[in-house]
């Protein structure tokens, strides 16, 4: 038998199960960052009536006062619920990739489905080794979940396929190599895309209410740094084994194949970032979190745009 | 580069030729001025970040639009749809991005930007590995991580403890003016070698690069799995070639493949799952030594014969239906030529045409006007569609049916001029000199009578395949470059390049001593943090730690 259609069945109610829980993990972040509003709000009467009274310093945003600790209390449990649904969403999610791989008896990175798929368990993943080091850093979650629940709905839907063998030429221990280490490297780098959007947003957009929980710029632009910085190097060893494998499948190393002229377009922006980063003015200014941006646009655009509409020879994609 | 400048600020240079202000410079030495102003604006990281844009931009336009190297079907589909603005897109290269002027030199003044910068920093480099690790700061308490301490034993001790615990680092100790003594400690090099190798590495890619553009070529040719053979000695051999620059095809590598057996399966729905072909091979010193015998190997997909430092791949398949022709004289003629597949899904239906000439006619006039073409549709399993049309269900040879015209008169291959193997010239048809003498479907044995009593019989099929040759010195270079290019880049984003200075000073009076600690990261990465006070913590007492 080629499918075991029970198994398949199995990988894709993990798939839906991950997506309400992610959903519901949303929710909560969304409450966390809402009342980490509030609470803010609230210090900051309480300080300007503190301020009034005796001119005394005035107190942290939230550490003090009854409204703002239950606030931040509330904001607090919503924020672990939050995260242990993250967690437990990337479990389903794991358990939903790995019967694919066992329902159609290959590894699970074939098509456009299954790598979408696994592009956001690679963000949720990251994420939550970044709030485990940074737990300060929990409140933006929900900046992070929005666009992988929104990615992980067009994956149940648009790119939904059945479980299936894949053509001959995926048919090689390259898929292991290239598409894990693509995939990896895809849902770090929507990390720092986020992160920068966000810095973005913080430098220059207007101090919208929405913005002032976030974390600062500078930690935000860390941030950004530090995933690239980790995740540029395996985007690169992705590309390269990538050309392994075309000069095996393909007949030659690097043929301008619009993927592949894509993902030289996105590779240009990372470095070029790192290069912008490096240099005082474009760090500060932004410049460097909009090509930070860029690249990560670019390397949607890959994904949807050049799979979907443009096609070449990466098209067994199979939408 | 990807790291901050890793030298101390230097002061501006002076130029050598810079006299006082108020004389002023010759012209060669303006001219000079200008050349060194270009080459400082062209190295700066400026240009290199807008050059690097630029390349990102101008390679945008090559996935974007279609490509000739890529699928020249499409181009045309461009003119067709676009009758107005292809020709400008044309001129302006947009078909070609890849081999436009344009492109070409943002990548090399990219190149030469990337040269400029690279080596300079690594002379640098390498004056910098040579030289002792910096003075310590008088102050070290100006420094993002300090600490300091006092301890009951000789300063002599703490040094050596602190030696101990900085092995592994560059150190340089000296003593000061006050009797202190100092230890500055470097780590981290491997920063600046992994950044200079990744950049480094670029070079060597690129060069790779231009090696296989000038060298190297490729070729296809369809060859017939019955042990037909396809030896890679001229150009002539090849369906079409497409050659390096400094390729005259004179020079080939002159190695024999014979393909045996073309096997391929499918799943139920005709979704290919694997193909092979099964061949032999003698390298170009078995041809050249007359060795008879062939060397057996198999190429699939994901799997190409590599033989003389070329490739040999599987690209396409297909089938070559064989008809017999029997005139009523009873001479007859077999012939047998691929045809090709037409039909995007993948189920091989094939169009071509087999041709023949009458044998036995010595009359030119007679013979020329005497020919006939088998031409028509091949489905390897036929199955009728509504409208009565012969379609493919599947791709495998299951029920083999041909829907043949058979055609008449003058093919033109006397004109002299080359046409199409998979076609007749339309032309002879409009022109009344070729005419359809007979229609039928036939499956395998089956005949068909032309009115002149000429018997068409359908023989059998056998699978084609087609072979891509490719020949690239470059691309092992290409490979070593550009694993060393990950190598260095790694590298140099994840070592964190970092300075430690320990200072002694002795009590005044009895044997303790006063240890002042500072640390300072170059670069941003985290994690030094947690390292100077790892240190901090060995090298002093926490009882009487006075942290900063
Ligand atoms: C130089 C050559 C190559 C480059 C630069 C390259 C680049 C990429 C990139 C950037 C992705 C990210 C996902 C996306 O945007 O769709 C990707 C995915 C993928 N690649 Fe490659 N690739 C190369 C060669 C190959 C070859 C030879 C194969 C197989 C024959 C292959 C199979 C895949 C598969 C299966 C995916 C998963 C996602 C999808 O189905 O679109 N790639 N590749």
């Amino acid at each position: 038998m080629l499918v075991d259609p029970t198994i398949a069945m199995w990988s894709d109610r993990l798939f839906q199960a991950t997506l309400v829980v992610l959903l519901l993990a949303l929710v909560f972040a969304s409450l966390e960052y809402a009342a980490g509003r509030v609470a803010r709000a609230a210090a900051r009467q309480e300080e300007l009536a503190a301020v009034g009274a005796s001119g005394a310093t005035p107190a942290r945003p939230g550490d003090d006062g009854t409204a703002g600790r239950a606030t931040r209390t509330r904001a607090d449990r919503h924020g672990r619920i939050g995260v242990s649904l993250m967690i437990l969403a990337a479990l389903t999610h794991l358990g939903s990739i790995v019967l694919r791989g066992f329902a159609a008896y290959r590894w699970p990175l074939g098509n456009m489905y299954e790598f979408t798929s696994a592009l956001c368990l690679m963000a949720v993943g990251a994420w939550l080794v970044l709030v485990r080091r940074h737990p300060g850093l929990r409140p933006a979650g929900v900046f992070v979940l929005t666009p992988v629940v929104l990615l992980m709905f067009v994956t149940g839907t648009v790119l939904y396929l059945d479980a299936a063998p894949v053509v001959p030429a995926l048919q090689s221990y390259w898929i292991i190599i290239h598409v894990t280490t693509i995939t990896l490297a895809s849902g770090l780098l929507l990390v720092p895309g986020v992160a920068s959007l966000l810095f973005l947003v913080k430098r220059h957009g207007k101090p919208a209410s929405w913005a002032a929980k976030l974390p600062s710029a500078e930690s935000l632009d860390r941030l950004a740094y530090r995933v690239t910085v980790l995740a540029f190097p395996l985007y690169t060893f992705g590309i390269i084994t990538g050309a392994v494998w075309a000069e095996a499948a393909w007949g030659r190393f690097w043929g301008w194949d619009p993927k592949e002229t894509v993902a030289f377009v996105a590779w240009i922006l990372y470095a070029a970032y790192l290069h912008a980063r490096a240099t005082a003015g474009w760090k500060n200014s932004g410049a460097a979190a909009w090509i930070n941006t860029a690249g990560f646009a670019t390397i949607v655009f890959n994904l949807f745009f050049i799979n979907m509409v443009v096609a070449g020879l990466h098209s067994y994609a199979g939408v | 580069m990807s790291s901050p400048p890793t030298a101390p600020p230097q002061p501006p240079v002076t130029t050598p030729d810079g006299g006082s202000p108020s004389s002023r410079p010759g012209p060669v030495s303006r001219v000079l001025a200008l050349l060194r102003n270009t080459w400082r604006g062209l190295t700066s990281m400026r240009t290199a970040l807008v050059l690097l844009f630029l390349l990102a931009l101008a390679a945008l336009p090559g996935a974007l639009l279609p490509q000739r190297s890529l699928n020249a079907f499409l181009v045309e589909d461009f003119y067709r749809d676009n009758p107005a603005l292809a020709p400008v897109v044309e001129a302006l290269g947009g078909f070609e991005v890849f081999a436009s002027p344009w492109f070409a030199a943002i990548y090399l003044l990219l190149m030469i930007s990337l040269v400029g910068c690279v080596l300079p920093r690594t002379a640098e480099y390498l004056r910098s590995v040579r030289q002792p690790p910096v003075m310590t700061p008088r102050n070290l308490a100006r420094l993002p991580h300090h600490a300091e301490g006092v301890s009951a034993a000789p300063a002599d001790d703490e040094l050596a403890r602190a030696r101990d615990l900085l092995r592994g680092w560059r150190r340089a100790e000296r003593t000061e003016d006050d009797g202190a003594r100092t230890i500055s400690a470097e780590k981290g090099f491997l920063r600046e070698t992994g950044n200079l190798v990744f950049h480094l590495s670029l070079i060597g890619i690129l060069l790779g690069l231009a090696a296989g553009k000038m060298y190297g070529y490729e070729g296809d040719v369809i060859v017939r799995a019955d042990g037909s053979e396809f030896c890679n000695s001229s150009i002539l051999g090849y369906d079409s070639f497409r050659a390096g620059l400094r390729v005259d095809g004179t020079d080939l590598n002159e190695f024999c493949v014979r393909v045996d057996r073309f096997d391929g399966t499918w799943l139920p729905n005709g979704q290919p799952s694997t193909f092979g072909a099964s061949v032999g091979y003698q390298t170009g010193q078995d041809v050249r030594d007359g060795v008879p015998t062939w060397r057996p190997d198999e190429i699939a997909v994901n799997h190409p014969l590599r033989t003389d430092g070329d490739r040999v791949y599987l690209t396409g398949y297909g089938y070559a239906p064989e008809f017999t022709v029997t005139w009523p004289d009873g001479q007859s003629r077999t012939g047998e030529i691929q045809w090709r597949p037409v039909d995007q899904s993948g189920t091989q239906l094939s169009e071509g045409a087999t041709k023949f000439e009458r044998p036995g006619v010595t009359d030119p006039e007679r013979r020329r006007t005497s020919q006939i073409a088998v031409t028509g549709t091949f489905a390897p399993t036929g199955a009728v569609d509504p409208q009565g049309k012969l379609v493919s269900v599947h791709p495998d040879l299951r029920s083999p049916t041909a829907d043949v015209e058979v055609l008449l008169g003058d093919l033109g291959i006397d004109d002299g001029r080359g046409q199409s193997i998979f076609s007749v010239d339309q032309q002879k048809i409009d022109d009344g000199e070729l005419r359809s003498v007979a229609t039928a479907r036939l499956g395998i044995g089956d005949t068909v009578r032309l009115p002149d009593g000429t018997v068409v019989r359908f023989d059998g099929v056998t699978p084609w395949v087609n072979l891509q040759v490719g020949h690239d010195p470059g691309q092992t270079w290409v490979l070593a470059a550009a694993v060393l290019m990950v190598g260095g880049l790694a590298l140099s984003l994840s070592v964190t390049r970092r300075r430690f200075w320990v200072r002694v000073t002795p009590a005044a009076t009895g044997d303790g001593s006063r240890i002042q600690l500072g640390g300072l990261a170059r670069t941003d990465r985290a994690g030094y943090g947690e390292e100077f006070d790892r240190l901090t913590a060995e090298l002093l007492d926490p009882t009487d730690t006075k942290d900063g």
